[in-house]
C-alpha cells in the first residue's frame, strides 16, 4: 500500500505534459484546424525549456521561452492552413519534421556538436517532495490544473470560447454575424503552439532534466487521442491524459515488483489501455463539424 | 446626395469563373419603404444581398447607403452600417442552443469576457413578446423544426437593431399564419424608419407587404414597378418572361390497389418525445395524398421513419406488403420509395459533388452507372445533362457544377429531376417546391401529377395548404402525431382543413 504515493506521483508526472498539450489540441480543433503538429511543438519546446533553463539557469523562464518557441512553430501553421487554405494534416507532418529537426540543430550548434543538452542546474520546483507514501508533485501540476479550469471556462462560459466554438462547427454562420473567421482560427492555432510547448518544457523541467531526440516521442499523438476520446472537452481529455499516465505507473510500479513480466510486453500497457479505452467510449462523438476544412470566402 | 434612398446598389456585376451572375445590376430603396426583389432560381438574387452584406465582394459598382458611398468588405461592416440579413440557408450553429445563435457575434458581458446569458435572455424574451415569436431559447437548433429555425434567424437580425433589414426567402417554410404574422411585423418595422428588402417567390406575399418591387432575370435588371400598380400574373410574366398558368390541369383520380401501409406508427425525436404516436395511414396507387399540419406535429419523424432515417418505436411501414421500417435507406429505395426531403442541404444533396454525381447518389452501384464497380463517367454525366435539361437547372452545363454553387432553386430542381426519374413506386415529397419561383413550381407541379397519371403514389407532405389542396386526390391532416381526418379532396376547403390542423375535432 505505500505504492500508492507512487501511483499518484507517477500518474501525474507522466500526464500533466500531455495535458499541457492536449488542451493546446483541443483549442485548435474546436476553432475547426486539426493540428497534428503538436508532437513537433512539444519537441521544440522541450529543447527550449532545456536549453534556455540551462543558460540562464532559471527554469520559469525556460518554461516561458518553451511556450514562445511552440508559439513560433505553430504561426507557421497558421500561415499555411489558415491564410493559404493548406491542407492541414500535410502542413502538420512538415511541422513535426521540424519541429525536431531545429531541435537536434540548434542543440548540436549549442552543446559541442552532440543532440543532447547539458542538464539545467535548477528544475522546476516541487510542490511535494517525499511527502508521505512516497508522494512527489511538481509545480507543472498546480499550473496544468489553472490552465485546465481557465480552458473549460474560456470554452463554456466567455464570449471568446462562443465565438471559437463557433467558427469550428459553422465557420461561415460566425462569419455573417461579424465573427472574423480568420482571426479566431490563427489565434486558436497559436495558442495551441502555446500549450503544447509548455507540454513539451513540462517534461524537460520537471520530469526529467535535459532534451534529448527520445525526449518527446508519441507524446503529441497521445494527447491527441486524448483529445478525442475526452471529447474535445477539456476535462475529459484531461482524464484521458491521467489515464495514460496511470499505465504508466503501472509500467514502473509492476515492473520494479516481484512479479516477473517483461518488461517490452509492460511497456505496451498504456497503448493498450488507450485502445481498449478508444473502443469502450464508442459511440457519438461530437467533433467540431468544420475541423479540418479550410474556410473559403464566398464559396458554398 | 439625395438621402431619401437607404440603399443604393450601382451597375453591381460579379462573376463566378467564367461565369456572369449579375451584370450591371442597380437597385435603389427608399427609407421606410419594404422592397422586394423578384428573380427566377438563379437569378442572381441572394449574390445581390450577399454583396449588400459584404459576404461577397462585387467585380464592380457601387454601394451606397443612407446618401454615403461605402465600403462594405465584411458582415461586419454591413451590421455596422446597420444592415441585416436573413440568410436563405439558415446560418445557425447546430449544436448551439437558440440564445447562443442569437448571441453570438455580439454579446453581453460582466467582467472579463464572461457572457452575460441572463441579460441577454431577459432583452431577446422581450423582443420576442414584442414580435409574437414563440420560441424555446433553451432548446438546441438541431432539436427543433426548420419553421422555428427560420424564426431564429429573423430574431437574430431583430436582436442587432438592424435598420436596414434583408430577407431572403424568410417565409419558404412558415406556415400561412406565421406569414401574416411576419407581414404584420414588416409593417410595424417600417413604421418605425426601417427599410426592409425582401426577397421571395410568393407572388401574393409581395401584393400584401411591398411597396415596390425590383425584377431581375438571369442577372440582369429588367424593372422596377411599384406594387400598387401591378398585379399577380404581371409579375409573373415579369419575372419569367412569359404567362405562366396559376391553376393546374388535374384529370381524374385512378386509384388503384393500396401501396404503401402504416400501421401504429410510433416514432420518437432525438429528445425522447414521442412525435408520431399510433399514426396509420394508407397510400393507394394513382393517387397524391397531402398530409396537411401545422409544422411540428409529427410530419419530419414521420417522414424519417418511412425512409427509415429513424427507428420506429413500434407499428409496422408496408409497401406491398412487405415490411420496411426500421430497415435502411437503400432498402427503402430498393423497395421502391423516391424522397425528396425537407432539407435540400442537409439531406438531399452532397454540396461538394458536382450535379451529376448527386444525380446517382442512390443508384450509382447498379448499371449502367457502374459496372462491376467501376463508374462510367460518360453515362454519369449524359444523365446529369439529360435531366438538368429536363428540368431546367441552371445555368447551363450546371451538370458539372459543384452542387453548392447552384443557387437554392436549382439545388432544388436538382433533387427533384433526380427523384422522380428513379421511377420509384412512391415518392414521398416533402416541400417539394420550397424556394422554387413560379414558373418552377408549375413545372414540378405538373411532374408530380404526371408521375400520379403513371399510376405512382405520392405523399405530399407540405406545410403549404395551397399547394396540398391544389395537388392532392385526399387530405389527411396530421396532428399531435396522428391523422386526425382524411378527407376527399372535393370536400376539403381551407378553413375546414384549417380548423383540423389547429386541433379542432371532426370538423
Ligand atoms: N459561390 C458561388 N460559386 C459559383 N457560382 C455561384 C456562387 N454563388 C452563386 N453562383 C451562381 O450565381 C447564380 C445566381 O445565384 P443566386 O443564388 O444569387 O440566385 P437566386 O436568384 O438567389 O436564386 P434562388 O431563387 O434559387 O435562390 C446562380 O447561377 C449560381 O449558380
Ligand atoms: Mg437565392
Amino acid at each position: 500500500m505505500d505504492n500508492i504515493g507512487i501511483v499518484f506521483s507517477i500518474t501525474l508526472m507522466y500526464a500533466t505534459p500531455l495535458i499541457f498539450a492536449a488542451l493546446g489540441g483541443i483549442i485548435s480543433e474546436r476553432s475547426g484546424v486539426t493540428n497534428i503538429g503538436i508532437e513537433g511543438m512539444m519537441t521544440i519546446g522541450a529543447f527550449a525549456g532545456a536549453a534556455v533553463g540551462y543558460f540562464t539557469a532559471n527554469p520559469w523562464i525556460g518554461f516561458a521561452c518553451a511556450a514562445a518557441a511552440g508559439g513560433a512553430l505553430s504561426a507557421l501553421h497558421a500561415i499555411a492552413c489558415v491564410k493559404f487554405h493548406a491542407n492541414q494534416i500535410i502542413s502538420g507532418v512538415a511541422l513535426n519534421l521540424i519541429g525536431l529537426g531545429v531541435s537536434l540543430f540548434l542543440s548540436r550548434l549549442l552543446f559541442d556538436g552532440v543532440t543532447q543538452t547539458l542538464p539545467v542546474p535548477n528544475k522546476l520546483p516541487k510542490l511535494v517532495e517525499n511527502g508521505p507514501g512516497g508522494l512527489n508533485l511538481d509545480s507543472t501540476v498546480l499550473v496544468v490544473l489553472i490552465f485546465i479550469i481557465g480552458v473549460w471556462f474560456f470554452l463554456y462560459k466567455s464570449r471568446g470560447g462562443l465565438r471559437l466554438i463557433a467558427v469550428g462547427e459553422h465557420p461561415a454562420a460566425a462569419d455573417t454575424l461579424g465573427v472574423n473567421v480568420f482571426r479566431v482560427r490563427f489565434l486558436a492555432v497559436i495558442v495551441s503552439g502555446l500549450f503544447a510547448g509548455m507540454g513539451g518544457a513540462a517534461r524537460t523541467l520537471a520530469v526529467v532534466s535535459s532534451f534529448s531526440p527520445i525526449v518527446i516521442s508519441g507524446h503529441g499523438y497521445i494527447a491527441l487521442a486524448a483529445v478525442i476520446f475526452g471529447r474535445w472537452n477539456p476535462v475529459g481529455a484531461s482524464l484521458a491524459c491521467l489515464l495514460f499516465g496511470f499505465a504508466q505507473s503501472l509500467v514502473v510500479v509492476l515492473g520494479g515488483g516481484d512479479i516477473a513480466i517483461p518488461s517490452q510486453i509492460l511497456a505496451m500497457l498504456p497503448y493498450i489501455l488507450t485502445i481498449v479505452v478508444l473502443v469502450l467510449l464508442r459511440g457519438k462523438t461530437n467533433a467540431p463539424k468544420a475541423s479540418g476544412i479550410p474556410y473559403i470566402k464566398g464559396q458554398r | 446626395m439625395d438621402a431619401t434612398y437607404a440603399v443604393e446598389m450601382k451597375s453591381i456585376s460579379k462573376y463566378f469563373g467564367g461565369f456572369c451572375a449579375l451584370d450591371n445590376v442597380d437597385l435603389c430603396v427608399q427609407k421606410g419603404e419594404i422592397h422586394a426583389i423578384l428573380g427566377e432560381n438563379g437569378a442572381g438574387k441572394t449574390t445581390l444581398m450577399n454583396i449588400l452584406y459584404g459576404f461577397y465582394e462585387a467585380d464592380s459598382g457601387e454601394v451606397w447607403t443612407n446618401g454615403q458611398k461605402r465600403e462594405i468588405k465584411t458582415p461586419k461592416d454591413a451590421i455596422s452600417l446597420g444592415i441585416g440579413m436573413v440568410h436563405q440557408h439558415f446560418m445557425l450553429v447546430e449544436t448551439y442552443t437558440v440564445l447562443q445563435n442569437i448571441i453570438l457575434g455580439d454579446e453581453h458581458i460582466k467582467g472579463p469576457g464572461v457572457i452575460d446569458y441572463k441579460k441577454a435572455k431577459a432583452e431577446i424574451k422581450k423582443l420576442a413578446e414584442d414580435y409574437h415569436f414563440n420560441i424555446d431559447l433553451d432548446a438546441k437548433i438541431q432539436d427543433i423544426t426548420v419553421g422555428m429555425q427560420q424564426r431564429v434567424e429573423i430574431i437574430k437580425a431583430l436582436y442587432r437593431g438592424a435598420d436596414i433589414l434583408i430577407l431572403d426567402e424568410p417565409t419558404s417554410v412558415l406556415t400561412p399564419q406565421e406569414i401574416e404574422e411576419l407581414i404584420d411585423i414588416m409593417h410595424n418595422m417600417v413604421q418605425n424608419v426601417k427599410t426592409i428588402i425582401i426577397i421571395t417567390h410568393k407572388l401574393a406575399e409581395i401584393m400584401k407587404s411591398a411597396d415596390t418591387c425590383t425584377v431581375i432575370r438571369r442577372g440582369k435588371n429588367i424593372d422596377k414597378v411599384a406594387v400598387a400598380n401591378t398585379c399577380e400574373k404581371d409579375l409573373a410574366e415579369l419575372m419569367v418572361g412569359r404567362a405562366v398558368e396559376f391553376t393546374v390541369e388535374k384529370q381524374e383520380c385512378r386509384r388503384g390497389s393500396a401501396l404503401l401501409q402504416i400501421d401504429g406508427l410510433v416514432v420518437e425525436d432525438d429528445r425522447k418525445i414521442k412525435k408520431v404516436d399510433g399514426l396509420s395511414l394508407e397510400l393507394f396507387e394513382g393517387e397524391i395524398l397531402g398530409i396537411a399540419g401545422v409544422d411540428g406535429n409529427g410530419q419530419k419523424e414521420l417522414f424519417e421513419a418511412v425512409t427509415s432515417l429513424r427507428k420506429a418505436k413500434s407499428g409496422s411501414i408496408r409497401i406491398d406488403g412487405q415490411d420496411i421500417q426500421n430497415t435502411s435507406p437503400r432498402k427503402t429505395f430498393e423497395a421502391g420509395i423516391s424522397v425528396i426531403p425537407e432539407d435540400r442541404q442537409k439531406s438531399g444533396l452532397v454540396l461538394d459533388f458536382t450535379i451529376a454525381e448527386n444525380m446517382v447518389l442512390e443508384k450509382v452501384q447498379n448499371a449502367p452507372f457502374s459496372k462491376h464497380g467501376i463508374l462510367d463517367w460518360k453515362v454519369i454525366r449524359q444523365n446529369a445533362d439529360k435531366l438538368t435539361k429536363e428540368y431546367d437547372v441552371r445555368p447551363d452545363g450546371s451538370a458539372g457544377m459543384r452542387a453548392g454553387a447552384l443557387s437554392g432553386g436549382n439545388q432544388q430542381k436538382a433533387i427533384i429531376a433526380r427523384e422522380i426519374s428513379n421511377d420509384g413506386r412512391v415518392l414521398v415529397a416533402v416541400q417539394p417546391t420550397r424556394g422554387l419561383d413560379v414558373g418552377a413550381i408549375e413545372f414540378v407541379h405538373n411532374a408530380i401529377l404526371s408521375e400520379r397519371d403513371k399510376g405512382k403514389g405520392v405523399l405530399l407532405i407540405s406545410l403549404e395548404l395551397d399547394e396540398v389542396l391544389k395537388l392532392s386526390d385526399r387530405v389527411a391532416v396530421i396532428y399531435n402525431g396522428r391523422i386526425v381526418n382524411i378527407i376527399d379532396a372535393k370536400d376539403a376547403d381551407e378553413k375546414r382543413i384549417g380548423l383540423l390542423m389547429a386541433g379542432g375535432e371532426g370538423a
